[in-house]
């Protein structure tokens, strides 16, 4: 089969789209929603998130037809923990400020729906370049919604954008403007209700998608 | 004695794995349909709980800590496989017991028994209190010990359970409701767990 045919394709777009992990298969959701209060940290979750699941699926891929059925869960995990091991101290060795405003939620990307559904659904019955392509797909599909709700949150709750101040300073209501920043959005009732609004206007979009 | 009061209450209301921390989200989500499922999986997730996170404390102080095997080694790097294969292990042993004594209810829970292994709010319990061993142990939410541990595993264990019952009470109401139709199903159910997390939030100054 061809690297780049059509079914591939498809293998790759669905997940960021139609077939979005977050909005359409609901997996992956708790860290959806706890890492996303500003867009910085989002984005580092949504990329290692990205990578864990592209290799985790590589690797599981080629394992497949060594795998005894029923320890196979055991096997996803040791090797998903092992990945996350690995991708947890890079970041404490590149990125140590992002890596403690995550805190114990990269090690729960162990324990993220989105790998173990993608490894038991795609992983065990495909190749390792599908599996691959699937899980880049996946990975960047919640890597999408986290950017999304991060983004809106980051600016209505501190008015900046990945620290940057976005809404000058004259706007804000104490130095006499009109504007005040929404300390509800900072909160982490208001990131359950920003997922739900993208879920509606998602489900909206694609009507035909049930 | 007042410290583990202290903690046990502080982990149900101010900590809670659902509305602080969003852990545990997807079972969450999926099981709270009805009252007595949901009900169900809360019991069996306290207990899972309660076992792990005691036996993950235990590992990380005498195994995995710096100088705790042997001086100059430091096997934390280890706990995320270590305390996965302690969860995965003991939910094999949930399982077999519940099919046991309550087949019903390992029929009514289903696919959702073996997925508490993969269920964050164990795992994230395991984690919390792997970061709560270093705070300063004046704090309310230090963990210093066994016991602090089964206080601290019960309360995020009925917090829990607590947040899914009252979700699941929710939703049986709302199935007479007329929803906009792209929100209904998980559209509505997200905002209803705001809505809840919002009335949590007024535990947060709270002083015991």
């Amino acid at each position: 089969m061809a690297l780049f045919s059509k079914e591939n394709g498809e293998v790759f777009k669905g997940p960021l789209n139609l077939n979005n992990p977050v909005a359409v298969q609901v997996l992956g959701i708790c860290s959806a929603l706890a890492v996303t209060s500003q867009l910085k940290p989002a984005i580092v979750m949504g990329l290692s998130v990205t990578v864990i699941t592209a290799f985790a699926n590589v690797i599981i891929s080629l394992l497949r037809k060594t795998i005894p059925n029923r320890i196979r869960i055991i096997v996803q995990l040791v090797v998903v923990a092992a990945l996350v091991t690995i991708v947890s101290n890079i970041l404490k060795a590149f990125v140590y400020d992002v890596s403690v405003q995550l805190s114990v939620y990269v090690g729960l990307i162990i324990t993220n729906c989105i790998l173990m559904g993608r490894l038991e659904a795609f992983a065990m019955q495909n190749g390792p370049w599908e599996s691959f392509l699937d899980g880049i797909g996946n990975g960047l599909g919640y890597a999408f919604v986290l950017v999304v709700v991060g983004f809106v949150r980051e600016i209505l709750g501190f008015g900046t954008i990945l620290g940057f101040q976005i809404i000058p300073d004259g706007a804000f209501m104490e130095n006499g403007g009109l504007y005040l920043n929404n300390g509800m959005m900072t909160m982490p009732a208001m990131a359950l209700i920003l997922v739900a609004c993208f879920i509606w206007v998602h489900r909206a979009v694609n009507k035909e998608q049930k | 004695m007042e410290h583990f009061i202290q903690l046990f209450v502080r982990s149900i209301f101010v900590d809670n794995m659902i509305f602080a921390f969003f852990l545990g989200m997807c079972s969450y989500l999926a099981v709270s349909k009805t009252v007595k499922t949901s009900f169900g999986l809360g019991i069996a997730v306290t207990f899972v709980l309660l076992i792990t996170v005691p036996v993950d404390y235990i590992l990380q102080t005498k195994v995995l800590a710096n100088g705790a095997l042997a001086e100059g080694v430091d096997l934390t790097f280890l706990a995320f496989i270590l305390f996965i294969a302690v969860i995965a292990g003991m939910v094999q042993l949930v399982e077999m017991i519940v099919e046991r004594f309550s087949p019903s209810l390992y029929a009514a829970l289903g696919i959702f028994l073996p997925l508490i292994a993969v269920n964050c709010a164990i795992m994230g319990a395991s984690l919390f209190m792997q970061q709560r061993i270093n705070m300063d142990p004046a704090s309310t939410q230090y963990i210093g010990g066994v016991g602090d541990c089964l206080a601290y595993a019960l309360g995020s264990g009925i917090g829990w359970t607590l947040a899914i019952v009252g979700l699941a009470a929710i939703r049986e109401k709302m199935a007479y409701s007329d929803v906009p139709k792209p929100l209904q199903g998980l559209g509505i159910t997200f905002i209803t767990v705001g809505l809840m997390a919002m009335a949590f939030m007024c535990f947060s100054g709270l002083k015991i």
